[in-house]
């Protein structure tokens, strides 16, 4: 006899756009998948979508975007880290692998 | 009678101007064609010998350049090809001082991706800077091993570790080109290394130096008076079709108007230092500043 489960496994993505808007520009991208492949991939482009609201419209889900933070006094001309970070998931339900029961002699 | 006049090989105002804009620039080709192949085998050894109780080892950091890698040695030779000197002298002055180097050796079929990083630490605010050179003896093939760098990156104050974190950025390019190529850095510009799909070994010499004096119109500076913008040079303005303040207004696609606006008045301080011009300026950025902060402390 065997039991099957399923689990939820997360995939992430982050893109970092152009403007503070979820609409702007995506400039940068990274995608890490907690699924190990058995989810939908993102799409073979470059960046993956053109926004993030291009992302919202093929299932991602918004978890964070950044703040708007002023910049430090004597800082304001220095640019470091890409400003305009927004984090997205998608939860995939995936089989846990099957189990067989335990045969009692 | 016949006069040989000295060949300059320093780099022009315009390429230096671009190297300012883009915090690389690259000669394709620029070593022999029998040094690459020499270089090789040398890397190898060094490769294998650095750490090794005997063998070939680098320099010790600190070593001027003219007593780096004493004949016979193909990288030593590489180093004093006159045209890599021209190089090297535009940006960090005729006696600059070997940092370190190392063999960036990338097996067939590798896997690794290196993250996006800077080397070093975190920059002082000060405007000097090193160079890196990064030459590679034979031919790199797209997508094999080349390295991997964010055009305009340079200026930005960031942590090395900080930029694991971005896989594909917009606009970033990837090593390839004939033998023989030099592409020379900035030292902040960001970069990684990257897997080698290919069947042949793929090997780049990269060598860190640093300046020891100032770094202020060391280039061949002939040109500089016909590019040179005054700082009334303004995009919303008048502007002059070919100068400096043109090539200052390069705009990589992953930046934001804000971050490119702020990129040109990170080169000009640049350009300010490198030329010695004070006053040097694109759009008016820190003219309009400096001018009213001169109000304030009247």
């Amino acid at each position: 006899m065997s039991t099957r489960t399923t689990m939820q496994r997360q995939q992430v993505l982050y893109l970092w756009a152009n403007g503070s808007g979820l609409d702007s520009g995506t400039v940068a991208w990274a995608f890490h998948d907690g699924a190990g492949g058995t989810g939908p991939a993102v799409p073979d482009a470059s960046p993956p979508y053109a926004s993030g609201v291009d992302a919202l419209r093929d299932g991602w889900m918004l978890l964070q975007s950044s703040q708007l933070i002023p910049p430090a006094p004597e800082q304001e001309h220095l640019n470091s880290y890409l400003e305009h970070e927004f984090v997205f998931e998608r939860r995939i339900t995936i089989d846990t692998p099957t189990q067989q029961d335990e045969v009692q002699p | 009678m016949t006069m040989t006049e000295a060949v300059d090989h320093r780099l022009t105002t315009r390429q230096m101007a671009s190297f300012v804009a883009n915090g690389f620039i690259r000669f394709d080709e620029i070593v022999p064609s029998d040094l690459n192949e020499r270089a090789i085998e040398e890397m190898r050894h060094l490769e294998a010998e650095r750490f090794a109780p005997d063998g070939l080892k680098p320099p010790h950091t600190g070593t001027p350049l003219d007593d780096c890698y004493p004949s016979p040695s193909a990288i030593g030779e590489y180093l004093r090809l006159p045209q890599i000197r021209g190089i090297i002298e535009s940006f960090v002055g005729p006696n600059p001082t070997f940092d370190h180097d190392w063999t960036h050796h990338i097996q067939p079929h590798a896997t690794y991706v290196q993250p996006l990083h800077v080397d070093a630490i975190t920059d002082s605010p000060d405007l000097t800077f090193d160079v890196q050179l990064f030459w590679y003896p034979h031919d790199v093939a797209p997508g094999e091993g080349g390295t991997r760098f964010v055009p305009g990156s340079h200026l930005r104050r960031v942590r090395s570790s900080g930029l694991d974190r971005y896989q594909h950025i917009a606009g970033e390019q990837q090593f390839a080109g004939p033998a023989g190529t030099v592409v020379v850095f900035h030292h902040g510009l960001w970069h990684a290394g990257q897997p080698n799909p290919g069947d042949g070994d793929r090997w780049m010499h990269k060598v860190r130096l640093n300046p020891t004096v100032p770094q202020v119109r060391r280039w061949n500076t002939h040109d500089l008076p016909d590019l040179q913008n005054p700082p009334s040079d303004h995009i919303f303005a008048r502007i002059l079709p070919d100068s400096v303040a043109q090539i200052f207004r390069t705009m990589h696609p992953w930046m934001s108007i804000t971050e490119y606006r702020n990129e040109q008045v990170q080169r000009a301080r640049l350009w300010r230092y490198i030329t010695g011009d004070t006053a040097y300026d694109v759009d008016h950025y820190l003219t309009r500043l400096e001018g009213r902060a001169a109000l304030v402390e009247a």
